[in-house]
């Protein structure tokens, strides 16, 4: 197919068109408005034949997309933020009743003080709600995860909900050019099945059912493996997929790593800009990488460890805080990591881009020579430090 | 009207016995009904609450046609969700049936906590039936007020004390806030007038849109009666207009019971044990009076016979 010049959030909708998804249902918030505009103008043209909900809040957005979902059909939603707040507690419901339902989230910071701009605090605070979470870096990415999200999330092995996170407005409103592929393809790659079970008439099943002691740890324990052993089917997905777009992204891009002093972790779409100041540094001799992280949940730990394991110190950039804690979500996480799987490299964080603050090449700079220092005089001084913050 | 007599009603069961509602629940009863009237093809989605925690207790199923539970404040929403996805896969060719989409929510979960997806359901028009069975207070919790519960009615949280009667606010109007939304059809509806709930039932579901329900639905534990005494308390909220029974269909206003001879308040207070401390204090009897002789107005029923 042709490339075309999609924003992330009308690639992502372009994707939903393609994948001829039966009921959405969104509340407008920004950065995520333009995605559900371009899905109710398909809707609304006959381009996309599907029930559009317009709801009245985003906890209704993501109930009645849930709903749908046991009813048999092939959903969507997305939101940002305070929306993604709202939808927490039917976050947990989704993975707990096992719904493949499909939500794109255009990250963005969380009030007070209120702001639209990105950063990933509104993700991170659902960290524990049982979905897969998958992280892009461009508009075709999240075009591309997209598609793979339904076949990963409709795959009778993991029957799990996927959230597919783009940053807001850097991803969300930055045009590129995307190469979609044939609409048949789509369905050939994540074809429409019905589920066996659904709330059917001719078949009676009691969804949302009260789980007492006896049984309710052994349900949520399924979610749980089902959630560790999805692993397997998201790597098998962009393999697949890979084969038929010629694009894979994996669990992370690493670049440089292999003979580095030090690697800058990061989620998002940073990415890019860290490789590019990897790659200008490495031109002054310096050995420093980068790994940009896809998953977020499940969480691959044995891949990060093994990669993170061949350099002298791990920078940790963390979009989000965890106040009170030592260190932003990813470091406890990547720390958690590498003490768990003995690689004996010290790890530092750095919480940066807070409600949009610009992460710039200076920064990104500031951030590697942090990681560089610790790597060469074996210690570490500061384990969470902030950059960008003038007070 | 297709039910003249309770040997018109559906022979089907699709609300099984065994379920671990209480002795003479009212909700139970409504379920039972609602699911005979509506039949197989019925899709069941119930708010957090009682009925739900009494029966759906894993493994067991009290219910016979499909059913969903998601929270407590969502069951509109949810509602909308499965009638997009059955309006979009008959359309598709994926399933050939329309089944009904009924609601079964109590009155916390749509008088205060419900009452934002239920205003969004019944704005947008979907084709569901929101059944709201009104207890009068969180009776699961342990009798905790709501904003439908009566005035001067002791609950947990109302506790009537030196200076307090109890409940100290008035019943929310569900109905009016449901037809303030436009839809075509709602009505009020409880246990001991069978008859007339199964057609309204009926003409709820024959209606295009949303529809609305409020059914009056006793509570034994809650409400400090008999488990025997159900009906007659039902009966009693009716023939006292505390709880009168009309439909409104299109904007209209139609009473569908007529009481032509009222008995004083008084009558059903004092088997309640809810309302036993008001029962030396006339001021406080007077002003459920003259509420219920508002509403005798406003529907037309008869004066108080001697």
């Amino acid at each position: 197919m042709k490339t075309i010049l999609l924003s992330g959030n009308t690639a992502l909708s372009y994707a939903v068109k393609q994948l001829a998804v039966d009921v959405i249902s969104a509340y407008p918030i920004t950065p995520q408005t333009t995605m559900v505009e371009k899905l109710s103008e398909y809707v609304a043209n006959g381009e996309l034949d599907a029930e559009f909900i317009p709801v009245e809040s985003e906890h209704s957005a993501l109930s009645s997309v849930l709903a749908a979902s046991a009813a048999g059909a092939r959903v969507f939603t997305s939101t940002s933020s305070q929306g993604l707040l709202l939808m927490h507690e039917i976050m947990f419901i989704t993975a707990g009743l096992r719904l493949p339902v499909v939500m794109g989230i255009a990250d963005r910071a969380i009030s007070a003080p209120i702001n639209i701009w990105n950063d990933h605090s509104d993700i991170m605070a659902q960290r524990d709600t049982g979905w897969i979470s998958i992280f892009a870096e461009s508009a075709q990415e999240s075009y591309d995860r997209t598609i793979q999200a339904y076949r990963i999330a409709e795959d009778e092995n993991v029957h799990l909900p996927v959230n597919l996170n783009f940053d807001g407005f850097i991803l969300t409103h930055t045009y590129e050019p995307v190469t979609p592929i044939d609409d048949e393809l789509v369905l050939k790659y994540a074809p429409k099945k019905r589920r066996k079970l659904v709330l059917d008439p001719n078949n009676p099943m009691t969804f949302g059912g009260l789980g007492s002691p006896e049984y309710y740890f052994e349900a949520k324990y399924q979610a749980i493996k089902a959630l560790e052993n999805s692993m397997e089917t998201i790597i098998e997905a962009d393999k697949e997929y890979k084969k038929i777009s010629g694009r894979g992204y994996g669990l992370y891009n690493a670049y440089m790593t292999e003979d580095s002093d030090t690697v800058l972790v990061s989620l998002g779409s940073i990415g890019g800009s860290v490789r590019e100041i990897v790659r200008r540094m490495r031109r002054d001799g310096l050995k420093v990488g980068s790994l940009s992280l896809k998953l977020f949940r499940p969480f691959p730990a044995k891949e990060l460890a093994e990669v993170l394991s061949k350099t002298k110190c791990v920078v940790v950039l963390d979009k989000a805080s965890s106040p009170g804690a030592i260190g932003g979500p990813l470091f406890l996480e990547i720390q958690a990591t590498l003490k768990s799987f003995d690689v004996n490299v010290p790890v530092i964080d750095i919480i940066a881009g807070l409600g949009g603050r610009e992460i710039g090449p200076e920064d990104i700079r500031v951030m590697l020579n942090k990681g560089l220092k610790v790597a060469s005089e074996k210690k570490v001084d500061k384990l969470l430090d902030y950059v960008g913050v003038y007070l | 009207m297709p039910y003249k007599t309770l040997k018109d009603l559906p022979l089907e069961e699709y609300f099984g016995p065994g379920h671990r509602l209480c002795q003479g629940c009212g909700a139970g009863i409504i379920a039972r009904l609602v699911t005979k009237v509506a039949g197989a093809n019925t899709i069941i989605v119930n708010a957090t609450g009682c009925v739900e925690v009494s029966t759906t207790f894993y493994p067991d199923t009290a219910w016979g046609v499909p059913y969903i539970h998601v929270a407590f404040e969502n069951a509109a929403a949810a509602a909308s969700g499965v009638r997009a996805a059955f309006n979009a896969m008959v359309r598709k060719g994926i399933v050939d049936k329309n089944p009904n989409v009924i609601v079964l929510a109590g009155d916390g979960g749509t008088a205060d906590i419900g009452i934002q997806s239920l205003s969004g359901a019944l704005e947008r028009g979907d084709h569901i039936l929101y059944i709201c069975y009104d207890n009068e207070a969180y009776m699961n919790t342990g009798i905790q007020r709501s904003g439908a519960t009566p005035y001067g009615a002791w609950t947990t949280t109302s506790p009537p004390g030196k200076i307090s009667p109890g409940q100290k606010t008035t019943k929310k109007d569900l109905v009016g806030i449901a037809v303030a939304h436009g839809i075509k059809y709602a009505a009020t509806a409880t246990v001991a007038y069978l008859l007339d709930a199964a057609n309204k039932i009926e003409k709820a579901l024959n209606t295009p849109g949303a529809t609305f329900m409020h059914f009056l639905s006793p509570c034994t534990p809650g409400w400090r009666i008999d488990t025997a005494n159900t009906i007659k308390v039902s009966r009693l909220a009716v023939q006292t207009a505390l709880w009168p029974l009309y439909e409104v269909v299109d904007g209209e206003y139609i009473t569908t019971v007529k009481v032509p001879k009222r008995l004083p308040v008084i009558e059903y207070l004092k088997v309640q044990g809810r309302f036993r401390h008001l029962l030396n204090k006339p001021e406080e009897i007077a002003k459920i009076q003259a509420y219920a002789d508002k509403l005798a107005e406003k529907f037309g029923y008869g004066p108080i016979s001697p």
